[in-house]
């Protein structure tokens, strides 16, 4: 394999890991500080895609737009969801929530059909953003992976800021740590955890739709997504946001190099880098504590 | 007359299920096989999940495992007698699970639910990608097993009616086996492990030894609820093994109720009986199944097989204040 050739496939591998971790950070969020297995995560990414869609055909003209309204509207649709739904199922067992969740997606996936259908339907790549950068005669690498690439660490270095140097993010660390204490400090715990579900909606829904232009948007990717944003929230370790980038990582390289080198067993190589992980350090990369 | 209200219903019910293929046309006879074989599945999967309290979110793959051994290991073409075929397919099944069960027994909580997967999935992938059963596509049959005794054949599998009974039998064998296995020191012993592990390995149990033992009996059990699945379609897919499957059985146990072993066997038939009625009512079955289950998270904890406890619960306080 030549050089350049290598330089595209570490760049989609990139891609690809960025993509899963702002996926997969929302989801370490809503499980380290509410303990919540939420299922229908990967349908928050498919409501995010479907919101391009809408929003694309129409409503907004440009993209910095879309993203504006599309990052309002998941922010609010994650906030009433938690308050209707998942507020109900913090003193529940973790089974309960599993099946709640998995009604959720039969319940997503049926509006979803109601709404647009079952055709698989594409999202036009913005025009500013449609070429793409010649590397060799006749290799070229598109514009839209690397702009998703941006977004997607802007987006990661403003959750870095966030839980890093905001009060907020001082009770997000708190809250994943003991919840019990952050209560009995005073703070409004209820309301702590609707703004945190609210913004691992945020993320998910807009990964998918940063992605909807680049894979198309069609019925069943929310659940192409799910598992394997689980598996890299399990490697990392649950409830660490840097270890979710980490394995990310990980899982992309092992994703896109794993269909290059052996193709026959890609789907296998993903799972068995997980199994490997996890046998080694059985609570993830980045345990607590 | 307790134990009569209890025994007197499954009693009944099993009345029903007897002579049910006389007077169901055939579509009704499979569908009701299907369930009883999903219910063969369920029970085997609340064994780990309610008994143990080991959440295996893989089990499909055993369930497929079985499945897939019919076609390897039969010769095209040859006639296969049910009396080897059906222990080697179980046995496949058992011993992937015991290969599987050491390494994953060494994780714990939402770990051992997503190690148990990741198995699971390279099981399914391995299938899936690869030309070993067919891919994608999966394999036919090309004939189903023979049941002969002393020479004379017993049943033929190619007779809905025939592998209904076999379903059945099979059914009702393996819920009074659990139910004397759970009665054992050794099912008391599982249930100490859910209750507490810690206090179990300080009484000098080798809890370990146990939860494999239980790990790979739920997979052997899974084995055989795929073997029947194929005997009765005459088809095996890489879907067997796909984690919905795992997702969907676990969803069985959960709506029945957890930690019984009836409760699975509930779960089975509604969750088989709410899918026809749905897809039959209307198009948008999906959302019919799917506001179900969130009614049923909200207003039944404990499943359906909680049911007769929170009606007697009512019964006794509205006598009380009479």
């Amino acid at each position: 394999m030549d050089i350049v050739s290598l330089l595209i496939q570490t760049l989609n591998a990139v891609q690809y890991g960025l993509v899963l971790f702002l996926l997969a950070s929302g989801l370490t969020l809503i499980f380290g500080i509410m303990r919540i297995i939420n299922l229908a995560h990967g349908s928050f990414y498919m409501i995010g895609a479907y919101m391009a869609f809408g929003l694309s055909s129409g409503i907004t003209e440009t993209l910095p737009a879309m993203i504006a309204v599309g990052l309002i509207l998941s922010f609010f649709i994650g906030f009433i969801l938690e308050w209707v739904f998942y507020a109900f199922l913090y003193q529940r067992e973790h089974l309960e929530q599993v099946l709640l969740t998995y009604g959720l997606i039969l319940v997503f996936e049926e509006l979803r059909s109601i709404l647009f259908g079952n055709d698989v339907l594409g999202v036009a790549v913005p025009e500013a953003l449609a070429g793409s950068i010649p590397l060799t005669a006749t290799l070229s690498y598109p514009v839209y992976r690397i702009f998703i690439s941006a977004a997607c660490l802007i987006m990661a270095g403003l959750l870095y800021y966030l839980i890093r140097h905001t009060r907020l993010g001082m009770m997000i660390r708190a809250g994943s740590h003991d919840r019990n204490m952050v209560q009995a400090l005073g703070i409004n715990i209820d309301l702590l955890f609707r703004i945190v579900f609210a913004l691992g909606f945020m993320l998910a829904a807009f990964s998918g739709m940063i992605s909807a232009p680049m894979t198309s948007v069609s019925p069943g990717m929310g659940n192409q997504v799910l598992i394997i944003s689980f598996v890299v929230v399990v490697i990392g370790g649950i409830g660490s946001v840097g270890g979710a980038m980490v394995a990310a990582m990980v899982i992309a390289f092992a994703d896109v190099f794993g269909k290059l080198l052996v193709p026959a067993y890609a789907g296998m190589f993903v799972y068995l880098v997980m199994a490997l992980v996890l046998l080694w350090r059985p609570e993830g990369i980045f345990r607590k504590g | 007359m307790t134990r009569f209200f209890r025994t007197f219903p499954m009693i009944a019910a099993l009345a029903v299920l007897l002579v049910f293929p006389m007077f169901g046309q055939i579509f009704y006879t499979e569908l009701v096989a299907k369930t009883l074989i999903l219910a063969i599945f369920a029970m085997s999967l609340d064994l780990l999940v309610g008994y143990t309290g080991l959440v295996s979110f893989g089990h499909a793959a055993y369930f497929g495992i079985a499945a897939y051994a019919i076609p390897l290991l039969t010769p095209a073409g040859a006639v296969n007698a049910i009396w080897w075929i059906l222990p080697v397919s179980v046995l496949a099944a058992a011993l992937a699970a015991l290969l599987i069960g050491v390494f994953v027994l060494r994780t714990k909580g939402i770990y051992f639910i997503m190690v148990t997967l990741a198995f699971a999935q390279m099981a399914f992938f391995l299938f899936h990608d690869t030309d070993l059963g067919g891919g994608s596509d999966g394999i036919f049959l090309n004939s189903k097993p023979t049941v002969t005794v002393f020479g004379l054949e017993a049943l033929t599998l190619e007779n809905p009616t025939h592998i209904y009974y076999f379903v059945l039998a099979l059914t009702v064998s393996v819920y009074l086996l659990l139910r004397w296995l759970l009665k054992t020191s050794f099912g008391h012993i599982l249930i100490g492990i859910r209750s507490n592990e810690h206090r179990m390995v300080a009484m000098g149990y080798n809890t370990f030894h146990y939860k494999l033992a239980i790990f790979t009996i739920a997979g052997a059990l899974a084995g055989l609820a795929g073997f029947l699945q194929v005997v009765l379609t005459g088809f095996v897919t890489p879907e067997m093994l796909a984690w919905h499957q795992s997702g969907n059985v676990l969803l069985v146990v959960i709506l029945g109720g957890i930690g019984t072993l009836i409760g699975p066997v509930l779960g089975a038939f509604t969750f088989i009986a709410l899918q026809e009625f749905a897809q039959g009512l209307v198009d948008r079955w999906q959302l019919v199944m799917g506001i179900f289950i969130i009614l049923v998270v909200f207003a039944l904890p404990g499943g359906l097989a909680a049911i007769p406890a929170r009606l007697r619960r009512r019964l006794v306080k509205g006598a009380d204040n009479d």
